[in-house]
């Protein structure tokens, strides 16, 4: 059961990486995530399903995540729609675009090859995520990530410094619907079957983790954004599973995180109007 | 042909919400040498904010032709104009990365105009030289490099986000009334640190001020832009026995009828 669920949170970790960019990097509440994640599980499904090998059907997922935040960051520099409009406008289309791939609503996976097929998934899940993690560190502190971090930041800085700003949401955007992608596609695997609903909320859970890892490990030095992201993921999933345990119903879980949401926001702005600190 | 900026026939209007077209500017014409420093000064609505907006590409030209070392940039992005001009905002809270250090703003700012690629951000190299140019601020910047930037003081903020936009040389620095947010105080330390750079660099400069008094003494060209015309173009040699009561007096010589103690603050 715990094993289970740190599996569970650690797969849903490369999604919240992934959100942390666009969210609380470039300050893009990107909706897209919601058809990204069940993209990049319908491209594993049906790759694996023609026998491709587990490794290309996740870069395949890549990929095509890569593309979904493309086509969202491009619309909306592009057409000006806003930026929540535009993410909602391709997971929408993403929905059609995801039954085309798979040709049906579900894929089941039990008897094809996957990453998980033999050997330790705890220790591969790790080991993905801590170099998903690296690079991402990485590139975090080159000039490229510097830029990144100012978009979300000030704008007009950017811009100031002869960068176009465009170019820099579009490609956090691809890098961000990447990850999500491929955490989609490695939940596919581990859960042995790919459906055309299983990324309804994903955006929320994502920014569960995100926020619940932030108020928990937010003044810890040593602690840097991506894993206190990776942490907010895992103690979410617990909160969950313990939920579940208390004999909630599964049903009702999508809107307990929400409450988690409102709740954790609520008292943060609280504290704020307390401290006498005024909204930016 | 030797003007590094060039302003010929400028044309703008807005049109507001009920179709009415008011022009800003009629054939504007305004040239400028390299490394001239020149104040503008103004009422509200005098075009001065629009003057600057269409150089840096932020409000679209109508007609006429905006020239900087022989190139015509009507057409070029705003983004790719900044790689070679630079504005300090009034809100100082513009021109810095508020979530980041000290340290990585500079090293971004030092990489204006460049690729901004998968290369290490940090210039370590340049450290020393970041902390020498903030410690001739003296207002404790250089102990303060891995502070970031939304904890310095509006002053602070603001000296870091004028070192940011001259650490590239520019061609041409635009200041928008830099001071006017900051206590006297800081307003004159920021004041003394832009006359340096400008100097030193010899960058061209076009600095709008409500400070009458900044605008005779620093630069060396004062302009007055009145209903998008410029109404008074003073010279290096003119200006060094002005003083704000004949600049008033020359306003009202002008037939323009402006209180100024109500537009102006001295």
């Amino acid at each position: 059961m715990i094993l289970g669920t740190l599996e569970q949170s650690l797969i849903f970790a490369f999604m919240v990486l992934g959100l942390y960019i666009s969210y609380k990097i470039l300050d893009f509440p990107d909706l897209t995530v919601d058809g990204s994640f069940p993209l990049g599980a319908s491209v594993v499904a049906i790759s694996l399903v023609h026998g491709v090998n587990p490794i290309i059907a996740m870069i395949l997922a890549c990929i095509a995540g890569g593309l979904a935040g493309f086509i969202t960051g491009y619309i909306h520099v592009k057409y000006n729609i806003t930026n929540l409009l535009s993410g909602i406008i391709v997971m929408t289309g993403l929905y059609s675009i995801n039954l085309r791939i798979m040709g049906r609503s579900n894929i089941p996976l039990f008897n094809v090859d996957t990453i998980f097929t033999s050997g330790n998934s705890l220790l591969k899940i790790i080991l993905l995520l801590i170099v998903v993690k690296l690079i991402l560190d990485l590139i975090l502190k080159t000039k490229f990530g510097f830029a990144l971090r100012a978009m979300g930041d000030n704008e007009t800085l950017l811009v100031s410094l002869g960068i176009n700003e465009k170019k820099i949401k579009i490609i956090g955007l691809m890098i961000a619907n990447s990850l999500v992608a491929l955490s989609g596609g490695i939940l596919a695997q581990y859960q042995g079957f790919s459906d055309i609903g299983m990324g309804a909320g994903t955006i929320i859970t994502g920014l569960a983790s995100i926020i619940i890892g932030e108020s928990i490990f937010k003044e810890m030095k040593f602690i840097n954004m991506t894993l206190l992201v990776i942490l907010g993921s895992i103690i979410y999933k617990f909160i969950i599973s313990i939920t579940l345990m208390m004999g909630m119903n599964p049903g009702d879980l999508k809107l307990i995180t929400s409450v988690i949401v409102v709740a954790i926001m609520g008292t943060k702005s609280l504290k704020r109007v307390k401290r006498g600190v005024k909204f930016a | 042909m030797l003007n590094l900026l060039r302003l010929n026939n400028l044309n703008k209007g807005f049109t507001n919400s009920f179709g009415k077209t008011k022009n800003i500017f009629t054939n504007l014409n305004f040239h400028m040498k390299k490394g001239d420093f020149v104040s503008v000064i103004g009422s509200n609505g005098a075009g001065k904010s629009t003057l600057f907006n269409l150089i840096m590409g932020s409000t679209e030209l109508d007609q006429g032709e905006i020239v900087i070392s022989n190139k015509n940039i009507g057409d070029f992005p705003k983004y790719k104009r900044n790689s070679f001009m630079s504005k300090v905002y009034q809100d100082p809270s513009f021109g810095t990365s508020p979530s980041m250090t000290v340290f990585e703003n500079l090293s971004m700012a030092d990489n204006k105009g460049e690729k901004f690629g998968l290369t290490f951000g940090l210039n370590k190299k340049r450290k020393k030289y970041y902390k020498e140019t903030l410690a001739e601020l003296d207002l404790g910047l250089e102990k303060q490099l891995d502070t970031k930037a939304g904890s310095l003081s509006g002053g602070q903020r603001q000296c870091l986000a004028l070192i940011m936009a001259t650490l590239k040389k520019p061609k041409i620095l635009l200041l928008d009334e830099h001071t006017a947010a900051l206590d006297p105080k800081t307003s004159k330390i920021i004041m003394k640190k832009t006359d340096d750079i400008v100097r030193k660099e010899k960058i061209a400069t076009i600095m709008i001020t409500h400070n009458l008094q900044d605008a005779i003494d620093y630069g060396d060209r004062l302009i007055m832009l009145h209903e998008g015309n410029i109404i008074l173009d003073i010279d290096k040699e003119e200006k060094k026995n002005l003083s704000v009561e004949k600049l008033l007096d020359l306003f009202n010589n002008k037939n323009i009828k402006l209180k100024d103690n109500e537009v102006f603050t001295v």
